[in-house]
């Protein structure tokens, strides 16, 4: 990996991403030459305010939408969940509905918001399930709102397992039956374009790390006239929707690293879906035992993950990484034991191989070189792994 | 050092402690390929509905930090792997169930056997090590020769410190786990360990020993009973020898052998020595007290006997043997009996043999092996 303080091969794109250098050149002026306070009246602060503006504007055009439709908050968790509770909250105050729909594949993000308003303000949900590849169907969307629903949210791009939601459909249906919707989106900007119209979304989020922009930075869209209320209670900052002084230099990195990735992305996600294909080949053909979880193709073109029957992906991970190949098990692992992954499993996966989740994920700098060393590390792992579990079985 | 050129791989498990620490800046020193690995363990405080983490003592959240900053300063990778589900089910679940049972359990001999050489040995074999090592005060010794029920390739020693030593907990370890631990610190006294801490430049040179199980977060084990398996304690009846009824007892979960706090004796039929816990009758929900003048067996049966040879003797051993970790060490013969338990008749009376307390046998510095007291034959 160029310019990275650790040797070894980092295939975990989706858990973050180096600051791209031209991303990192524009937000420095914001640290310490033009460091005002967007907020204020006076000349420093006006400097910032019209670079925060610029941010917005063109944050809002790379994603289809309107600069005051653009809110930056610290992170795409926090875009989520201003996202669900400032909609539930809007609707609670209004008398408007009392009902969320979500499904059973989302990042903890939404999920533990779902499940918090559910248990902590009372809000009825619905957590959709998925099919075996992980995808929800439009039509369960249909089926599952209620006079009272106020808001679906269904994810684009599965971090866990890669695949892609069909969101614009969805949008289409939340539509027609006239609730809002919002999707998290942070898998996806560095790979495909992204654009709130053609997704019918109402609300949508992103985390700029996760696109070579800077850590603790995200985006909320928030489609003008949905009906919101702030989460985070303060002065006025970024229209009143997330109050709170705002980081200019991450919302110009944010700015600048969507300009970085819609330059290349196309070109960028040809190239690594040839090499996630190799890989997923590479692995298949050497490790018995071994499948791909999700949507054999339609997924996100820098995404692998593969599911080993009787091994736990934490386990395999850590002999990667003593390996030099720093790969993640695609979720988050809060119970241990091996305990399988909740999304494996609402996909229908067998205990026994839910256990070996294990994401690889391809970014820009990852080189057909890497990924035939893990095609011949991975299966030896596997292998020795497995061996060893056999004594202990 | 090396096997066809490559560094020997060893799994270091760290608690962000002095031992665990020092063995790993040892075990690099030495030239090994070390990683650290951290367990996250059970215990009872807090909830992980929306994502707060529980805090055993043994990996609280400054303690992982700690690890990672000693993993990171000795420049070696550091994984804390979550078993948290694996040693409630495996240790404090049994611990439970042993005190519902009317004996007093020493959780630390399940969490070696089925956490530390089971869980985090697979996983250390699993990641291409050849050693786990920890921070415990023993040591392992590898002689070549017949196997038997004394001599065996891998003996397990007492540690050098004769104050520190651990070699009773790990009595559950067999040849095949033996021939896998290094336990560094064994060669050194527990001053000598701080030492080297300092001289190593690691910042936990001067904290302080913990001492209460870890997964207890919040004072004595009886108001962790009373939260997580409030029915096993029933008033009932205290009992002298005799079979006179003297008082109430709370519980039988909240007594010990040779305890003496806490008993509510009725004022009236109070003797005038002082009255020690003798024994738990569960059948009875009784607890029989009684003068220390008759605390004290010759004789202990121990139900399943771990030989750490893994060969069974065939003749009575003539032995030392402690019946609890603080316990002294004192003569004994052990026969094994034919069910694989064993009785082990001390010279002397022991004050503290207690039923559910692990016996562990000693030919000098060597572990001949042990097991759980048994209340009766």
């Amino acid at each position: 990996m160029q310019n990275s303080s650790r040797n070894g091969i980092y295939l975990d794109y989706s858990a973050t991403t180096p600051v791209a250098p031209e991303v990192f050149e524009a937000m420095q002026p914001y640290f310490t030459a033009t460091f005002g306070n967007a907020s204020s009246t006076h000349g420093f602060g006006r400097d910032a305010a019209a670079a925060l503006d610029e941010a917005h504007t063109v944050v809002g055009c790379a994603i289809g939408a309107r600069a005051s439709e653009i809110t930056f908050t610290g992170c795409g968790t926090e875009s989520d969940n201003l996202a669900l509770r400032g909609v539930a909250f809007a609707a609670r105050k209004n008398g408007r509905g009392n009902h969320l729909i979500s499904s059973q594949i989302e990042h903890h993000a939404v999920e533990g918001t779902v499940h918090q308003l559910h248990d902590l303000f009372g809000f009825d949900i619905t957590m959709l399930p998925v099919d075996g590849c992980g995808r929800v169907d439009p039509a369960d969307v249909r089926r599952a709102i209620r006079p009272d629903t106020i808001l679906v949210s269904v994810m684009l791009g599965n971090n866990e397992v890669g695949t892609m939601q069909a969101v614009s459909e969805i949008g289409r249906v939340c539509r027609e039956g006239g609730v809002l919707f919002h999707t998290d989106a942070v898998q996806c900007p560095a790979y495909m374009p992204i654009d709130v119209n053609e997704l019918n979304v109402d609300l949508l989020a992103l985390s700029s790390h996760k696109f070579y922009g800077p850590k603790g930075s995200g985006v909320l869209y928030m489609r003008d006239g949905t009906p919101y209320i702030p989460v985070l209670t303060g002065g006025g900052h970024e229209r009143g929707r997330r109050p709170g002084t705002v980081s200019v230099a991450n919302a110009v990195g944010t700015a600048a690293a969507l300009k970085y990735v819609s330059g290349q992305r196309n070109e960028q996600a040809a190239r690594l879906s040839q090499l996630r294909d190799r890989l997923i080949a590479g692995v298949l053909a050497n490790a018995p035992d071994a499948r791909v979880s999700g949507h054999p193709t339609d997924r996100m073109p820098h995404h692998a993950s593969f599911v080993f029957k009787g091994i736990d992906g934490e386990t395999l991970q850590m002999a990667l990484d003593v390996e030099g190949i720093a790969v993640s098990t695609g979720s988050a692992c809060t119970s241990g034991n091996p305990e399988p992954s909740p999304v494996l499993l609402a996909m229908g996966i067998p205990a026994e191989w839910a256990l070996g989740g294990l994401r690889i994920t391809l970014g820009y700098h990852t080189t057909q070189e890497e990924i035939d060393t893990v095609i011949a590390t991975l299966p030896r792992c596997v292998e020795q792994v497995r061996k060893v579990a056999l004594e202990f079985a | 050092m090396t096997v066809t050129g490559k560094k020997v791989r060893v799994v270091v498990a760290m608690s962000g402690g002095v031992d665990s620490s020092v063995a790993a800046a040892l075990l690099v020193q030495q030239g090994y390929e070390v990683i650290g690995i951290m367990l996250r363990l059970w215990a009872e405080e807090g909830n992980n509905t929306y994502g707060a983490p529980n805090s055993n003592r043994c990996c609280a959240p400054e303690a992982v930090a700690d690890a990672r900053a000693i993993a990171q300063g000795l420049g070696i990778p550091f994984y804390d792997i979550h078993a948290e589900s694996i040693f409630k089910q495996r240790v404090v679940d049994p611990w439970i169930d042993a005190y519902a049972d009317a004996v007093t359990p020493n959780p630390c001999f399940n969490c070696n056997r089925s956490i530390r050489f089971g869980f985090l040995m697979q996983r250390a074999l699993a990641i291409g090590a050849e050693f786990l090592a920890t921070g415990h005060y023993a040591r392992v010794e590898h002689t070549p020769g017949e196997p038997g029920a004394l001599s065996a390739p891998y003996r397990l020693l007492k540690g050098l410190d004769a104050k520190k030593d651990q070699s009773y907990v790990l009595h559950v370890l067999g040849q095949r786990d033996l021939a896998r631990a290094m336990f560094p610190c064994g060669r050194f006294t527990k001053p000598e360990v701080r030492e080297l801490a300092r001289r190593f430049g690691l910042p936990t040179a001067e904290r302080a020993e913990s001492q209460d199980l870890c997964f207890l977060t919040q004072g004595d084990y009886r108001g962790f009973l009373a939260r997580q398996a409030p029915d096993i304690a029933q008033p009932g009846p205290i009992l002298t020898a005799s079979g006179a009824e003297i008082g109430t007892h709370d519980g039988l979960p909240h007594y010990t052998v040779g305890q003496r706090k806490g008993l509510n004796i009725s004022p009236h039929s109070a003797s005038s020595e002082p009255l020690y816990v003798l024994k738990l009758d569960p059948a009875h929900n009784a607890l029989i007290v009684g003068p220390a003048s008759q605390l004290g067996e010759r004789e202990a049966f121990v139900r399943a006997m771990h030989y750490c040879s893994d060969a069974t003797p065939t003749e009575p051993i003539r032995c030392t043997a402690k019946v609890r970790y603080k316990a002294k060490e004192a003569d004994c013969t052990l026969t094994p009996l034919p069910d694989g338990g064993a009785r082990v008749v001390f010279d002397e009376p022991q004050r503290d043999a207690t039923p559910g307390q692990g016996l562990v046998a000693y030919d000098g510095d060597a572990v001949i092996g042990g097991g759980l007291i048994a209340r009766q034959r």
